[in-house]
């Protein structure tokens, strides 16, 4: 008798287990987006232009140099900052400097960025300086997007291919 | 500090091991297998994963509609194999869980067990990335949701030129290299897991790797019933263009992905970088005591080998005689791995209080408190011990509380572990009539701190190990109780009933006290 409760017992644990392990493995459901929202995603790497511009060297400078690092221009490394704007129908989301990556402030600018935003119609405004100028831009994309409940879309910047691109 | 965090703890684990007790018989118990638990989960993982992966195809799209054949079209067998493949290896979360948390609460990483607890913390991070990406090779909404997390939450080390992220920015993006990246960690992070998990286990002797039978058929049972009932399925294809507002997490494996996503990347970081700091200090953080390790005396050792085989961590290796006595080995200490817990002591046929003749020297021996002093200890706590049914208990000090006893008949000696005590001391108690009754206790049966000392005691009480206890004495003036911290309500109904029961004794005949037959004793114990 004791035995056949002990097994009693050991099935009903066994169960409880079971409930506990299979209830966990998915539920309770994770709101990660908030329902009846779409999204647009800014993201790219880009190197904006050095700061200084390449200078020549005289051919004494180039003498004074060891042989093995005699070369016709003296490049800083450092690259200027991608200067970045986002507007979504007339509002401003993002206005941002972005400095370049790496020790020596070499590498690209990058960004990673996602905007929530109602489904619908917007007219969004991309622009992008990489230029040594301090004003205006060197990239502009104007674009009226449809974004449908839960649509995504991509905003990356390819200098080769002319700009902004809507993924 | 700490103590005061493993207090609850333990008692926690205490009351569960109890409850689970009545309805498991000791061995099955799942608390005392959790280690083993973990090894049967994990075989049940590879040879369920070895099956679904001959069925799963490498592919952005091929990798779903794989997955989705094998759900719905084959789910007798595939579909099975992959439930059991997800819920074994949530199961071995728990249980991996349990163990991590049971072994800090048993105070058992600290000193030279650093070495299976930073094993232990590596295997569990590893079987971490095991299921992080396990859950991305499926490339449904919840995959998508893992590796847009995860790339993000490593963007945010300044180490990936152009952010890792971006490959799932939008479906034109997304390459195959991913996933074969994926299934490349899939396979190659478990089995790096199970070379850790060897390691793990090279310091413990005897390590209970295997669960018993009666509860490996319980689990793989219920394993199988839950496979069944609730099959474990995709959450509709992965869309790059769409960002999935609800999804259903394992909160076995991703309950952090909320936190890695909401809160800002250096506080993410660093609060894992302080909790895995923390995680592979504590076994040196203090207070750190290290208490002098087994020392053999080579006079007095006859390389019997019954210490090397008791030994629960492996710290004792039988080597060639260097001493040029006639035996063939001597034991040696390696002390790095010895815990100090007195169970070679126990074992070693020298440690025996009979002998008067010459100084008590055992063969190996805690320098902190030698078998002699253990001997002086017993005289004078029983010098005088006046009165009818007197018991003297010896206990540890991890396993039920000995303090304040009620009862006038009954003192106490508590030792680091049970083991520690050589049988003939009972012998030595009784016959020389220190006691009229001795109670061995200590931790539960098969948790005890020190592995085996319950097991060792029972055995040699039982006269199925060496060194035996002797025939001669009387059973019905022995009990053991093997309690746990959560015993003392047992204990003190033992010691009530083992009062009367000795009060109902006939009385003995006078004690062992002649000279001759004390030099007999001596010579039986040596021999
Ligand atoms: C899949 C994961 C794991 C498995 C399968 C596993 C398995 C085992 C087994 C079988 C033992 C021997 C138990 C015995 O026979 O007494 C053991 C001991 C131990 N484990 Fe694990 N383990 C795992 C993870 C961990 C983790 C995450 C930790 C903590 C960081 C840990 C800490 C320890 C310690 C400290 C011991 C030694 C106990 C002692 O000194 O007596 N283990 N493990
Ligand atoms: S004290 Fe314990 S760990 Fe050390 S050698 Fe003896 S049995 Fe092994
Ligand atoms: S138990 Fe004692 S006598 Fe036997 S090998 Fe160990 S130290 Fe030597």
């Amino acid at each position: 008798m004791v035995r056949l409760l002990q097994f009693a017992g050991q099935g009903v644990f066994y169960a409880m287990v079971a409930v506990l392990i299979g209830y966990f493995a998915t539920t309770p459901v994770y709101q990660q987006f908030p329902e009846g929202m779409a999204q647009l995603k800014l993201s790219f790497a880009h190197g904006a232009r050095r700061e200084k511009a390449c200078s020549r060297l005289t051919s004494k400078e180039i003498a004074k140099l060891p042989p093995n690092e005699r070369r016709p221009n003296n490049c800083e490394r450092k690259r200027v900052a991608v200067h970045v704007q986002l507007d979504v129908d007339g509002t401003r989301l993002l206005d941002a400097l972005l400095e370049p990556i790496g020790l020596a402030g070499d590498g690209p600018a990058r960004i990673y960025r996602k905007f929530p935003v109602e489904p619908g119609a917007h007219i969004v405004i991309a622009r992008l300086r990489d230029s040594r100028s301090t004003e205006g831009f060197d990239y502009e994309t104007r674009r009226e997007v449809f974004l449908a409940e839960g649509q995504n879309i991509a905003i990356d910047f390819k200098a080769d291919a002319g700009g902004f691109i809507f993924r | 500090m700490m103590e005061l965090l493993r207090a609850p703890l333990r008692f926690v684990f205490d009351r569960a091991e109890q409850g689970l007790g009545l309805i498991f018989p000791p061995e099955w118990n799942p608390m005392l297998n959790l280690g083993a638990l973990g090894f049967f989960f994990y075989w049940i993982i590879t040879a369920s994963g070895i099956y679904v992966y001959a069925f799963f195809d490498t592919g952005v799209t091929q990798a779903y509609d794989s997955i989705e054949y094998m759900t719905h079209d084959q789910w007798y067998a595939a579909g099975v194999m992959r439930s059991l493949h997800r819920y074994a290896s949530d199961g071995l979360i728990v249980v991996m869980l349990l163990h991590f948390i049971r072994e800090f609460s048993l105070d058992r990483y600290r000193g030279v067990r650093w070495f299976s607890w930073i094993t232990g913390v590596v295997v569990l991070i590893l079987v971490y990335i095991a299921g992080i990406t396990g859950y991305w090779m499926v490339w449904d909404q919840l995959a998508q949701y893992v590796a847009i997390v995860t790339t993000e939450w490593l963007d945010h080390l300044p180490i990936f030129g152009e952010p890792i992220a971006r490959n799932f920015l939008s479906p034109d993006m997304l390459e195959s290299r991913f996933f074969s990246l994926m299934v490349f960690m899939h396979i190659a992070i478990p089995l790096i897991a199970l070379i850790l998990l060897w390691v793990h286990l090279q310091r413990v002797s005897k390590p209970r790797i295997n669960p018993p039978r009666g509860l490996a058929i319980g689990v793989m049972a219920s394993l199988l019933l839950l496979s069944l009932i609730h099959p474990a399925v995709s959450q509709g294809p992965a869309d790059l263009a769409r960002v999935p507002g609800t999804i259903g997490l394992d909160w076995f494996y991703l309950p952090l992905y909320p936190i890695l996503e909401t809160l800002p990347g250096p506080l993410t970081w660093g609060g894992a970088g302080v909790i895995l700091v923390l995680f592979c200090s504590i076994p040196w953080l203090p207070p750190m005591r290290k208490t002098p390790v087994a020392e053999v005396n080579l006079e007095n050792c006859n390389g019997c080998t019954r210490c090397a085989n008791d030994c629960p961590y492996n710290a004792i290796s039988m080597r060639v005689r260097s001493d040029g006595l006639p035996f063939e080995s001597e034991a040696v200490v390696d002390p790095s791995m010895c815990v100090s817990c007195g169970i070679c002591v126990g074992a070693c046929p020298t440690a025996t209080p009979f002998r008067r003749a010459s100084e008590l020297v055992s063969g190996i021996d805690l320098p902190e408190r030698t078998v002699a002093d253990l001997r002086q200890e017993v005289e004078k706590i029983c010098q005088p011990f006046k009165g009818k049914n007197r018991i003297l208990m010896f206990g540890c000090n991890h396993g039920v509380s000995m303090s304040g006893l009620k009862q006038e008949n009954v003192r106490s000696i508590s030792m680091r572990c049970i083991g520690q005590l050589p049988p003939s001391f009972i012998d030595y108690v009784l016959s020389k009539k220190f006691a009229d009754g001795v109670v061995l206790t200590g931790c539960s049966e098969n948790s005890c701190h020190a592995r085996f000392g319950a097991r060792w005691t029972d055995a040699r009480v039982a006269r199925e190990r060496d060194p035996q206890l002797r025939r001669r004495v009387p059973r019905e003036r022995l009990r053991v109780l093997w309690a746990g911290r959560a015993g003392r309500d047992k204990l003190d109904t033992l010691l009530r009933n083992f009062t009367d029961d000795l009060a109902a004794l006939p009385a003995e005949k006078s004690p062992v006290h002649k000279a001759s037959e004390r030099k007999k004793l001596m010579e039986l114990a040596d021999g």
